[in-house]
């Protein structure tokens, strides 16, 4: 199989489809397994009783609202470096899912720390860099939209894509470096290679397969804007004149 | 059943997560399907008055 022939838009939409509608599938029956197993199956928490339960999403949110960070600047990137149309279409189509993810990530905090700290909202390293991972995604999106020529927004979205990947460490390792309210990473290598978590094995399961659903989501829906995206771009083709009857019932 | 609600007293903030959560994720789904849906169509009705004009 060559890959190359789907970088070609038109090429690359139908398989887009059938993906989109594949992971779609997936990720449902994966959360409801999750949240069946986030209410049901995982423990009460020793420390923090029921409230914990909140983890289930927050923290598969908050790794999503990172990684879609990281793969829409490698999109990004790669538009720049090859100027391939659909590479820039990719990162676009990415960036209202990361900005979901992030803003469900800083909701869901902050309704975790008001039982767990006493507060809302804390001005510190973390809860601060993943505000500002959710302007990035803002930022990216409204500087699209208020450039008109698409190569031109590409082009300018991407440096800001890239100059932005700079935060996504900093919010990774700001436990770390700094004192904050918020508590260390869930999982962590160890030095001998493996992994510490500090929870149940039940707790670990299922926060793995909330993640692994929340991936297909962001597959599905991204999968899905790319393809109104194409056909924004590239309505005046022929390929797509030619697949409109029938698409358009 | 009311106890499983409660959730040990933190009710609220758990169902305010879960709730937001999935308020999100449909209706961002919902949406993306609309758009594209809708842009198909539109494309295909201005194809056929360009073809009636011909």
């Amino acid at each position: 199989m060559n890959l190359f022939k789907y970088s070609a838009p038109s090429t690359f939409y139908p398989l887009a489809g059938k993906l989109a509608s594949g992971f779609a599938i997936a990720s449902v029956l994966l959360v409801v397994i999750g949240l069946y197993m986030s209410f049901f199956v995982a423990p009460t928490d020793y420390k923090q009783g029921e409230g914990y339960r909140i983890m289930f999403i927050h923290v598969p949110a908050a790794w999503m609202s990172m990684f879609i960070y990281i793969i829409m600047a490698g999109w990004a990137a790669a538009g720049m470096i090859w100027r391939t149309r659909l590479s820039s279409m990719m990162a676009s189509s990415l960036a209202p899912t990361g900005a979901i993810f992030t803003f469900i990530a800083l909701w869901t905090g902050a309704l975790w720390g008001k039982p767990m700290w006493g507060a809302w909202w804390v001005w510190d390293a973390r809860l601060t860099s993943e505000l500002i991972l959710l302007f990035l995604y803002i930022g990216y999106m409204a500087l699209e939209s208020a450039i008109d020529d698409p190569r031109r927004a590409a082009r300018a979205c991407g440096l800001l894509a890239l100059v932005g990947v700079i935060n996504v460490p900093i919010i990774y390792y700001s436990v770390q470096w700094w004192n904050t309210l918020h508590q260390g990473s869930s999982i962590k290598m160890n030095e001998g290679g493996g992994l510490d978590a500090s929870m149940t094995d039940i707790m670990l399961w299922t926060l793995l397969i909330m993640t692994v659903a929340f991936w297909f989501y962001t597959i599905a829906v991204a999968l899905t804007r790319v393809q109104r995206i194409i056909l924004e771009r590239e309505s005046n083709t022929a390929w797509v004149k030619q697949m409109l009857p029938q698409e358009d019932k | 059943m009311a106890e499983w609600f409660a959730m040990g007293g933190h009710g609220l903030y758990v169902w305010g997560s879960y709730a937001v959560t999935a308020l999100f994720m449909i209706v961002e789904s919902i949406l993306v399907v609309r758009q594209k849906r809708t842009l198909l169509q539109r494309l295909g009705r201005m194809m056929r008055m360009n073809s009636e004009v011909e």
